[in-house]
């Protein structure tokens, strides 16, 4: 992350100045700093809302339900993850809600599974491999209903605004299957393996309860 | 980005539905009654079961609901961060060379060069790449190969760093590790992927 921020400013700046546009830069990071704040802010109450539901799911005991259920795959994509712990279930709930296409409720519930998934992990700013799993899960998640991109189609006139759903299906699974597998693979690299925060409990499979 | 695109969800099913009445297939019927009907339902499960198993719901609701506003607040210097880099990024001009030095390898695999801005900008800015997206199906017609290509791309993969930013930056992370090369390949793969399916289906 460092060096693509660092990439990311570097280029801004320097092709900015070549091509004149500093003025722009600047404006475009004041613009974007308020940006930022606002997104944040605005996840206020929609978070309050799914963190108190969830809440109410996680003593119920749904979330634990969940978990159980897809025990098999979750053993594989996190066999760090002790097979009932509630990450499990909350890293379902975050997918499903991908899944339909509803970013209101996914949001608020993958944050959630991200805190459990901090729970288990023994630094406090470091990533364990099952978080660069789900997020990998995430980022090219699969959406069986890209609405946004429907309505603007729809809005634009075309004869059937729904016919990118089967293309857009397919090619999101191939991301998913790809980020997943190259997560999978790239812990494995030395350097990152090194700086894996629980490589010394690599061999145990009880997790750590209290850590 | 990811809640303004929930907040249009509701209002564009109406949208949707009227613009496609008639010409739609029960898969679409259903698929959109499934998505209606899943917060509903979920809420409806969720608030049952926990009456059943005799726990104060509304405590315990304001008891979850608590965290709302520290993980929002966490969040905020990880996003300023990222998005400040993207927004500078987008208005120095660099994303034109980028493409630029792109295009050669993009007209190898058959991908339309004016669909390349989008994929580039897909994993940087949702609604950044939404724009784009709009912009081409304006100019093209959403049911050219463009439109649908650019469509489907978008449709593909999600915010890559928009989701690492949040993510991580909920709960402190600094460190991500593995996480963006892998978002970065599932990216890939996927746009490759879109321009493939649509080629094969889309012609």
């Amino acid at each position: 992350m460092n060096y693509i921020w660092l990439a990311l400013m570097a280029i801004s700046l320097i092709v900015g100045a070549i091509n004149g546009r500093l003025e722009a830069v600047t404006t475009a990071a004041v613009n974007y700093a308020g940006m930022a704040v606002e997104i944040s802010l605005g996840l206020i109450g929609i978070m309050a809302f799914w963190l108190g539901i969830m809440k109410i799911a996680e003593e119920g005991g749904i979330i634990k339900i969940l978990s159980r259920a897809i025990r098999p795959i979750a053993k594989f994509l996190f066999p760090d993850i002790p097979p009932d712990h509630p990450a499990i279930g909350m890293m379902l709930m975050n997918i499903i809600a991908n899944w339909l296409g509803l970013g209101n409720a996914a949001t608020p519930l993958g944050l959630k599974a991200m805190k459990e998934l901090q729970k288990l992990n023994k630094s406090e700013d470091t990533a364990t491999n099952a978080m660069v799993v789900f997020l990998a899960l995430n980022t090219a998640s699969i959406t069986f209903i890209p609405m946004t991109v429907i309505a603007v189609r729809a809005k634009l006139g075309s004869a059937n605004p729904f016919e990118i759903i089967s293309t857009a299906v397919f090619s999101s699974t191939c991301a998913t299957i790809a980020a997943v597998t190259a997560a999978k693979l790239l812990q494995r690299l030395p350097n990152i393996r090194k700086s894996d925060p629980n490589r010394m409990k690599e061999d145990s499979r009880e997790g750590d309860d209290n850590a | 980005m990811l809640n303004s695109l929930a907040t249009t969800v509701t209002d564009t099913v109406q949208q949707v539905s009227q613009v496609t009445a008639g010409s739609e297939s029960l898969f679409v019927t259903i698929m959109k009654g499934f998505s209606n009907l899943a917060v509903p339902v979920i809420l409806f499960v969720v608030i049952v079961l926990g009456f059943v198993k005799k726990i104060k719901v509304y405590e315990t609701f304001i008891d979850g609901a608590k965290e709302g506003f520290s993980v929002a607040v966490n969040i905020i210097p990880y996003l300023v961060a990222i998005l400040v880099a993207i927004g500078m990024f987008r208005a120095s001009g660099a994303m034109g060379y980028f493409i630029k030095i792109l295009s050669p390898l993009t007209n190898l695999i058959g991908m339309p060069a004016e669909t390349l801005p989008v994929a580039l900008m897909r994993p940087l800015s949702g609604s950044g790449s939404l724009g784009l997206v709009t912009e081409l199906m304006t100019k093209h017609g959403p049911d050219s190969f463009i439109g649908r290509l650019a469509s489907t791309m978008f449709g593909s993969t999600e915010t890559t760093f928009y989701v690492i930013a949040v993510y991580f930056g909920s709960v402190g992370i600094r460190k991500s590790r593995h996480a963006i090369a892998s978002g970065l390949i599932g990216d890939l793969v996927g746009l490759l992927m879109a321009v493939f399916i649509c080629r094969i289906v889309f012609g």
